[in-house]
């Protein structure tokens, strides 16, 4: 990817990205927290249009900045404390975790930078989504009816999870 | 390690950089902070790195195939179905314990 | 019937062993039995004893060349031990004896144990010891000795701590044990060297190796180390100190097993290999210096103490070191002929001392004695043939034998060890016929009501007695049917040494004088007494014994309880020390790990992500070979 436009967008798209991410950490309030998310999720799913990869971007959308990020406003609800704020954002291993992500970070950096990547400049066909509805029933159609299973499993088992028990029922066998 | 002066091109090196620092703040968010649905919020954000850093390959090294892209698909699945049930998980600690503060949930060690 | 007898002399010790077997298992409840199965058995022993003696005479060629014969006992390769027989004049006497006077006494105990309890238990011991030491007199092999050696050990513990509701009997069995153990340990040494020079340890066989030997110095040792055996068994110095504690024992065991028998076990052993010490003459010198020196020590204090039987106890380790004497300056003839004569006289006092001792009840201190001769006769007069042979009176026994000794010892030139036998022999008399004074003559003890023993007692006293008298004639210098038939060397015909005959005559006879003056002259003995004020010092070291005892038990807790009060230090601040540092290691590793386990996901999560760094750090900068450490396929 060569164009200004292109380039440009890049570097937009990630000083958007990693700064919605680092004020999402260190927000007192869980309600920011969630939002600063949203934010970074579409921040990717831009990223996403901008690699051509328009169904994920769309599904990034879809899925990550509006559900996941509605669901962990209920959980956030869910769990209310009365005091939201909270006295202490940071446990008491910070300094330790600072040091070995900053270490991690350092030396995927580093081996990042200097690896040469196979890059192949064939071009993107241009139906992505017809392309990706094909492969997904043809060559990855195990895995795609797992991820079916999986989905009515994790269903049926949150609701097991959390469901309310109410006082002097039996309890379940 | 070459230092390039003016990169004008963006290339996987770019997004793997991007997908590595993203991943660098979740993970850091996951290991330091006190509230359990906060750690659930960065792993999110160390997921969305990795699917990143898969889209990046797929277009740059296998266009065609879309092998990258169809992994992120099932990645954000199972990430979908994990926050439910973890979320279902932390609601259900909460309504026994009360509390939310990871820093109080030490029953790993029995 | 000689030859017979002389080919089966095996039976001689098997038939006590057996009447010992059929006692403890069989007959214990019935006295009477157990009594006439010991001493037939021992009786049938002296007969078979007396054939086997007159083969002997017949054959004078057996004292060069003895009879042997053998069956394989144990056979390893690089070790064979052939036991069995070995008939030569030596043995044959000792057989002739041992039965002779063990059927005395035998016979002596059925009177004196009447009433006990353990009557035939005692019975039961008596055959054991009688099998043991006929064992031991006719072995053909050291290993074979030696077992018999420990047997007669045993049976000597066993007798003396007979009385076993006495503490003092305990104690006395338990010293005489570890005493004779000590011992018995360079016995062993010694045994143990000679089967690794010689590979053999068969009486004949090592005859002929051992005078051809050259490494002199290492047979010096083995022979010290051999010696210490005899030390401890015949009580010489310094391991004498358990025979006068033996009389605990009833006094027929003192009379057996302590004076004619068991103690001189000891003599036999270094008769026996008389050709080993010849071999290394200093080692002679040392068994002559000991044994010298023994009988000196034993015989000065024999005349201080009271008891009756500490008296011939103490007379019995002086005589046994005349007999060491006589063998370590060479002469076999005249320390065994005082063996001989020894056992018959020892014995036959001893008997009259048990004799005298059921009389008074067991009451045995000679100042509260007096003129037992009026109501006990036979006891009197045979104590005194006794008390006449070991005086050295001629004709009787004691006469012969101890000249003998001393003939050969200034014959051989040791001056010095003449002087001290000589003395010895004024003591010898002395402190013998001081015992008979204070206890057969002078005022009766009102408190006493003696009477004349049993005949069954009385009877082996008279025929002991006359052993005692006639026992001497066979080694006359005139009719010297002893010294052709057991000598050590070339035969050599005895002359009548006429200065030396009547000098040995004059200090016995001094000495029963001084005896005499002191102790019966004198009624009120107030002579005696004040001699023992002014020498009070003197007295004092004589009557406790030299202290020897008491130098013992000092160095028993000083050094041997010292040492285990180390040993036990030792054990708790250092073994315990370590165990117990072992498990607070174990605690401390453990509190020290326990800090990881926070039960907090964060944290390990945290050590997680620090393993990956780990591995990513060692797979970027080692290479790919260093993937293989980390699971991956090299």
């Amino acid at each position: 990817m060569s164009s200004v436009f292109q380039i440009g967008a890049f570097w937009l798209i990630s000083l958007v990205i990693i700064f919605a991410a680092i004020l999402m950490v260190s927000s007192r309030q869980l309600v920011h927290m969630v939002l600063w998310m949203a934010v970074c999720f579409l921040g990717v799913a831009a990223m996403y249009f901008l690699l051509d990869a328009d169904y994920l971007g769309l599904v990034q959308i879809m899925v990550y900045a509006g559900a996941v990020s509605i669901m962990m406003i209920f959980g956030v609800m869910l769990t209310q404390r009365p005091d939201i704020r909270e006295s202490l954002l940071f446990n008491s291993q910070l300094k330790l975790a600072v040091l070995v992500v900053l270490l991690l970070l350092v030396l995927t950096g580093g081996l990042t930078y200097q690896a040469t990547w196979l890059q192949t400049g064939q071009a993107v066909p241009p139906n992505t989504i017809e392309h990706i509805g094909t492969l997904l029933l043809s060559r990855y159609v195990i895995p795609f009816e797992v991820a079916a299973v999986l989905l009515l499993v994790a269903l049926v088992g949150a609701i097991v999870i959390a469901k309310e028990v109410k006082p002097g029922a039996r309890s379940r066998d | 390690m070459p230092v390039p002066a003016i990169n004008l091109t963006v290339g996987p090196t770019n997004f793997v950089l991007l997908s590595a620092v993203l991943f660098a703040i979740g993970l850091f968010g996951a290991l330091t902070r006190k509230n359990a649905i906060a750690v659930l919020m960065c792993i999110e954000l160390m997921l969305n790195a990795v699917n990143l850093n898969l889209v990046a390959f797929s277009r740059f090294v296998t266009p065609q195939l879309f092998t990258g892209q169809i992994f992120t698909i099932f990645v954000i699945t199972v990430a979908a179905a994990e926050v439910g049930v973890g979320l279902a998980i932390i609601i259900n600690i909460y309504r026994h314990r009360l509390s939310v503060d990871l820093d109080d949930f030490d029953w790993l060690k029995w | 019937m000689v030859d017979y007898f002389m080919y089966h002399a095996w039976l001689i010790p098997l038939l006590p062993a057996l009447a010992f077997g059929c006692i403890t298992l069989l007959t214990k409840q019935w006295k009477w039995l157990s009594a006439t199965l010991s001493v037939g058995a021992m009786v049938s022993g002296f007969v078979m004893a007396s054939f086997v003696m007159a083969g002997v005479l017949q054959h004078p060629e057996l004292a060069e060349h003895p009879l042997v014969y053998t069956l394989t006992w144990l056979s390893m390769p690089g070790f064979t031990v052939n036991a069995g027989i070995q008939l030569d004049p030596l043995s044959a006497m000792m057989l002739f004896m041992v039965t002779l006077v063990a059927s005395l006494i035998q016979i002596y105990s059925i009177g004196y144990m009447q009433g006990e309890k353990g009557f035939s238990v005692f019975f039961s011991y008596m055959s054991l010891f009688g099998a043991s030491m006929l064992l031991l007199v006719s072995s053909a092999n050291l290993l074979e000795l030696f077992v018999a050696w420990e047997g007669v050990g045993v049976c000597s513990y066993l007798l003396i701590g007979f009385y076993n509701h006495k503490i003092s009997a305990r104690e006395a069995a338990k010293k005489a044990f570890i005493t004779t153990r000590i011992g018995d340990t360079g016995l062993l040494l010694g045994l143990l060297a000679l089967q690794l020079i010689f590979g053999t340890l068969s009486i004949s066989e090592l005859a002929q190796k051992i005078p051809q030997y050259q490494n002199i110095p290492l047979l010096i040792t083995v022979a010290v180390l051999f010696f210490l055996g005899p030390i401890g068994k015949s009580g010489q110095f310094p391991l004498h100190v358990w025979l006068p504690d033996a009389m605990e024992g009833p006094t027929p065991v003192s009379a057996l097993i302590h004076a004619a028998t068991m103690v001189v076990a000891g003599v036999y052993l270094v008769g026996r290999v008389l050709f080993m010490f010849a071999t290394v003459p200093p080692v002679m010198e040392l068994v002559a210096w000991v044994g010298g020196f023994t009988a000196i020590f034993a015989a000065s204090i024999a005349i201080t103490q009271r008891d009756m039987k500490r008296i011939l106890a103490y007379s019995t380790v002086s005589q046994i070191g005349y007999m060491m004497l006589g063998l370590g300056v060479g002469s076999l003839t005249s320390g065994f002929f005082h063996l001989w004569t020894h056992a018959f006289f020892k014995a036959l006092m001893f008997l009259g001392a048990g004799s005298v001792l059921l009389a008074l009840h067991h009451k045995g201190d000679v100042w509260q004695m007096g003129g037992l001769i009026k109501k006990m006769p036979v006891t009197a007069i045979t104590f005194m043939a006794g008390g006449l042979a070991i005086a050295g009176i001629p004709p009787f026994a004691g006469f012969w034998s101890k000249g003998d000794i001393l003939d050969a010892t200034l014959a051989t030139g040791h001056v010095a060890l003449f002087v001290i036998g000589a003395f010895t022999a004024f003591l010898t008399a002395f402190y013998i016929w001081r015992l008979i004074f204070l206890a057969f003559f002078g005022p009766e003890n009102p408190e006493n009501h003696p009477q004349e023993s049993p005949a069954v007692m009385t009877v082996p006293l008279v025929i002991l007695a006359a052993l005692a008298t006639v026992g001497g004639l066979v080694g006359t210098p005139w009719w010297d049917l002893w010294g052709r038939f057991i000598h050590f060397g070339a035969y050599e015909a005895p002359v009548a040494n006429w200065p030396l005959m009547i000098g040995d005559f004059l200090l016995g006879a001094i000495g029963i004088f001084a005896a005499y003056m002191f102790y019966c002259r004198d009624r009120e003995k107030v002579q005696i007494r004040e001699l023992q004020r002014r020498f009070s010092g003197l007295y004092n070291l004589l009557y406790h014994k030299y202290y020897v005892d008491e130098i013992y038990m000092w160095f028993n807790h000083t050094m041997v309880d010292g040492v285990a009060r180390l040993m036990y230090l030792f054990d708790i601040y250092v073994v315990d020390g370590i165990v117990n540092g072992l498990g607070a290691t174990a605690i401390a590793a453990g509190a020290g790990l326990r800090v990881f386990q926070t039960g907090r996901l964060q944290n390990y999560a945290l050590v997680f992500f620090l393993g990956v760094l780990a591995v990513a750090v060692l797979l970027a900068f080692t290479g790919p070979q260093a993937a293989w450490l980390v699971g991956g396929v090299r």
